[in-house]
């Protein structure tokens, strides 16, 4: 094509035009912006999750329930004593959710029932994201046999059903405790998460950074530990916040089974057990300790929610 | 190139009129004092603001600028694509003497594809990959309204990607996305833009995904077709070299603006504006020759050029020496067990002289990359070696290849994953330090601080995260991460290709003026051979794993010998206007 462009006369319209000079200032050629406070990943998370009233909920119920679960003298003075003669007693001053069949303290026992929910779970997790974050990552990061055995051992603990596994195993041991129970539940409570780790470590050893770091002489495991997890830890916390949870309903299930955590220990879910004894006669016994733990779960689960949505970043500003 | 069209049925109402017979007085779109703006947490955001822009039937017009100005949004508004909170807040679009603000989101769609075609900007994931690409075709047949029976349609399919310029077109269209390369999918895109014969096609960044003589062929194609059709061009585009030589009409925006507009050649030849002078100064397609370090600006340029080449020849010896450098890989093959072998680098010679660039320029899958990863020591290579200052890489003891990596840096393409973003710049600056152990803490920061300044970033940096700071300054921070060392060698693997043309040109300033001073050997990594005129001394052109040509910079861009490079630095965008640089 004849290049005749600059000889025509533009047309209506099309005319040369420059925006005067004081209409759009000329800025430096990608200038920094100093303007605000410096921030990582981890500090804009925290502006975003400041912002959300469910953060606020969540981590008040959270706080509430570590508090039962820590200092349960805080709430309750009453004795641990169960009289009789109380038995399915109501409401009365000092005692304001009534007695239960045995006549115990339904107020104390709902409050004291947290330390052992609190202690299942968090011990489970910690379990959990130790056991899981190290297999996934091995698996994930060194790739190879490694990969294809580790992952298939993750798939057989994956295709154990995850409560009744525990049902087996703590219907042959004699010695139950929230230790014992939290080792059970976490022994095939691991699998999602070293999947999750797996992925996420799949995801960022491909980027440059890890290169990079390869170029300038760094170790495989330094790489790995220095690197590649810090940047795959966002849905690690967030399965954990909400795998705290769901724990905590599986010590729960066991307790009500009765081959969770012995009838010495207070337990929402032994009292459920109790509860339901009397479910004809007292149905309202059942309402307390269900009610405890579903909030417990339900706080955790939002929070989970909300550390994903401030970590995710696709939702990120930037 | 030939461009045949068969329009296919006799009854084509809803074809265009011939460009001749039409009546190109009136504007087909007019658009005035378009302000479009974003909701965000922090506030509104104006993207545009106050931009007019006339294009006329048949013709061809190009929006330029640079990321983030507000380009591309201008162009989806028109068809009411704003993505997420964007609103149109004020100002006219018409279109064919018909307002498109305020429209009813039904009487878009109509227009949509009927009346303004589009072809998207990532070919990779623009095609649905779980359906055929006729099906695609034809689905869009269907939502523009073609009349006729499935026979039919299959048909007029068939034709419009044989008319897109894929050959064995039937055969095509029952194929996946998968089985097409990018180049292919762009045309598949084409064909499904042009598949009602809209009279406007946006065309955003059409090929900046795409190989430059990919590029150029579709290109060249696309312009045949749409001046056979009639159809006007809308293209969006960073690329002022590709849109002159495509456009006759130019609107340069910036920071939502319109900062210049007019025709291509005038813009070119004579720009008004402060930032259209300085982006018709830095584009790489236009620019002629190579950027002069700091102190030598000052100076001749028409000496230091010879001079320069003289050097080359002469004295410099060789710091990084490839000898027969081969890399095989393995695929795995379609039977368990079964593999094929693949030859990504084929006994590949080049020699990186102390203190000077050299180029390796390839298309993708070239192999240029895969041979600075065995310079770099990432990958080991199947046979050859890689020598420094005439030592053997591959005969070095661990503890004297940990010693070398000190000495060899890279510097890579993406500047969202070079750096890792739960670090800190200061962090990222000194790993390298730490990890080589140089120094203690005090003299660590000291040597960063001085690190930061020898970028030009400020120290208010250190503190930051990657996520603050644009890609331009992450690169820079990436460069200073690699001289944190002080290293000989730094492999600069498509190290400004993302970035905008005129962060691009200051990076490439910055490059060259610390070369001159610390001395520096680059192993330039790029598929731009525009670029490679403006940093190169040396440069090798490899296709397919081999060497092709390899000469000085001025001897490649003067006086090819290969044909393929007679290709690449045809297909430069803008290399064939005559502009003085």
């Amino acid at each position: 094509m004849p290049d005749n462009r600059y000889e025509k006369t533009p047309r209506p319209g099309q005319e040369h035009f420059v925006a005067p000079p004081e209409d759009v200032q000329v800025g430096v050629v990608d200038a920094v912006d100093v303007s605000e406070a410096p921030s990582s990943l981890w500090q804009e998370a925290w502006r975003d999750m400041r912002h959300r009233p469910l953060f606020w909920v969540s981590a008040a119920l959270i706080v509430f329930v570590i508090l039962m679960a820590v200092v349960p003298g805080l709430f309750t003075s009453a004795s641990p004593k169960c009289v009789l003669t109380d038995s399915l007693g109501g409401p009365t001053q000092g005692h304001i959710f009534g007695f239960d069949k045995q006549g115990c303290d339904l107020y104390y026992r709902a409050i004291h029932g947290a330390r052992a929910s609190v202690t299942v779970g968090v011990l489970s997790t910690i379990f959990v994201v130790v056991l899981g974050t190290l297999i996934g990552s091995v698996a994930g990061y060194f790739g190879g046999w490694f990969d294809t055995i580790l992952s298939r051992f993750t798939d057989i603990f994956f295709a154990v059903p995850f409560v009744l596994a525990a049902i087996v195993i703590m219907s042959l041991l004699q010695d139950r405790n929230e230790v014992v129970v939290a080792v059970v539940l976490a022994t095939f409570g691991w699998t999602s998460i070293a999947r999750i780790t797996r992925g996420a470590v799949l995801g960022v050893k491909n980027n440059e950074f890890v290169t990079a770091a390869k170029a300038l002489g760094m170790g495989r495991l330094a790489i790995l530990g220095k690197h590649v997890l810090p940047n795959a830890a966002a849905p690690i916390i967030v399965y954990a916040t909400v795998a705290l949870g769901t724990f905590i309903v599986a010590e729960a299930t066991l307790s009500f089974l009765g081959i969770g955590l012995p009838s010495t220990t207070i337990s929402w879910g032994g009292d459920l057990a109790k509860a339901q004894e009397a479910i004809r006669v007292a149905p309202e016994i059942m309402i307390y300790p269900a009610t405890a733990l579903a909030i417990t779960v339900l706080s955790f689960i939002m929070m989970g929610d909300v550390v994903r949505d401030a970590l995710d970043p696709k939702a990120r500003k930037r | 190139m030939t461009t045949t069209i068969t329009l296919t049925d006799g009854t084509t109402e809803d074809a265009p009129v011939p460009a001749e017979k039409r009546d190109d007085r009136t504007p087909l779109l007019e658009i005035r004092d378009l302000q479009i703006s974003f909701t965000t947490a922090t506030g509104t955001v104006n993207a545009v603001r106050g931009v007019d822009l006339t294009v006329y039937p048949g013709q061809s017009v190009a929006i330029v600028g640079e990321s983030g100005s507000g380009k591309s949004t201008t162009a989806h508004a028109i068809i009411d694509l704003l993505p997420g909170t964007g609103k149109v807040t004020g100002g006219s679009i018409s279109f064919g003497g018909r307002e498109l603000v305020g429209l009813h989101r039904k009487q878009v769609e109509d227009l949509r594809g009927r009346e303004i075609g589009l072809v998207p900007q990532d070919p990779m994931s623009n095609l649905n990959p779980v359906w055929r690409i006729g099906t695609q075709i034809d689905e869009a047949l269907v939502a523009n309204g073609f009349q006729g029976s499935r026979v039919e349609r299959r048909a007029r399919v068939v034709e419009l990607l044989g008319e897109a310029g894929l050959p064995d077109a039937a055969r095509r269209a029952r194929q996946f996305p998968h089985e097409f390369s990018g180049g292919m999918r762009q045309r598949a895109l084409i064909a499904i833009g042009l598949a009602s014969r809209p009279k406007l096609l946006i065309a955003d960044e059409p090929t900046s995904a795409l190989d430059v003589t990919v590029q150029k062929k579709i290109l060249d194609h696309l312009e045949g077709l749409t001046d056979e059709l009639g159809t006007a061009v809308l293209f969006i585009t960073h690329d002022l070299g590709l849109a002159a030589e495509r456009a006759e009409h130019l609107v340069v925006m910036y920071k939502g603006k319109v900062v210049e507009s007019g025709p291509a050649a005038q813009i070119l030849k004579d720009p008004q504006h402060e930032y259209t002078k300085r982006l018709v100064a830095s584009a790489p397609s236009l620019a002629s020759r190579r950027i002069q370090s700091a102190h030598e600006r000052g100076a001749e340029a028409e000496d230091l050029l010879a001079e320069h080449a003289d050097e080359v020849e002469a004295s410099a010896p060789d710091v990084v020496v490839a000898k027969d450098l081969t890399k095989v890989f393995r695929i795995r093959g379609s039977r368990p067990g079964g593999h094929s072998d693949f030859t990504a680098v084929d006994s590949v010679n080049f020699a990186l002289p102390k203190g000077h660039t050299l180029a390796l320029v390839g298309e993708s899958g070239s192999g240029k990359s895969t041979a600075a990863n065995m310079v770099l020591g990432l990958l080991e290579p199947t046979s050859g070696t890689v020598a420094f200052d005439g030592k053997d890489v591959a005969k070095m003891s661990a503890k004297e290849q940990f010693a070398l990596r000190r000495r060899v840096q890279p510097v890579f393409q993406n500047p969202y994953g070079s750096l890792d973003p739960t670090y800190s710049v200061f962090r990222s600056i000194e790993e390298p330090l730490a990890l080589h152990r140089v120094g203690d803490r005090k003299s660590r920061e000291a040597r960063v601080r001085e690190l930061l300044d020898m970028v030009s970033l400020p120290q208010a940096t250190l503190r930051r995260f990657p996520n603050e700071l644009s890609g331009g300054q992450r690169q820079r921070i990436a460069i200073a991460r690699a001289l944190a060392l002080k290293p000989e060698v730094l492999v600069l693997d498509e190290a400004v290709s993302a970035l905008d043309v005129l962060v691009q040109a200051q990076i490439l300033t910055l490059l060259n003026d610390l070369q001159a001073e610390l001395g520096l050997s680059y192993l330039f990594i790029t598929h731009d051979l525009a670029v490679v005129r403006q940093i190169a001394d040396l440069v090798a052109v490899m296709k397919d794993g081999s060497i092709v040509e390899h000469a000085t910079t001025d001897e490649v861009f003067d006086n090819p010998q290969q044909e393929y490079t007679r290709d690449l630095l045809a297909a430069i965008p803008g290399a064939s206007l005559e502009i003085g640089g």
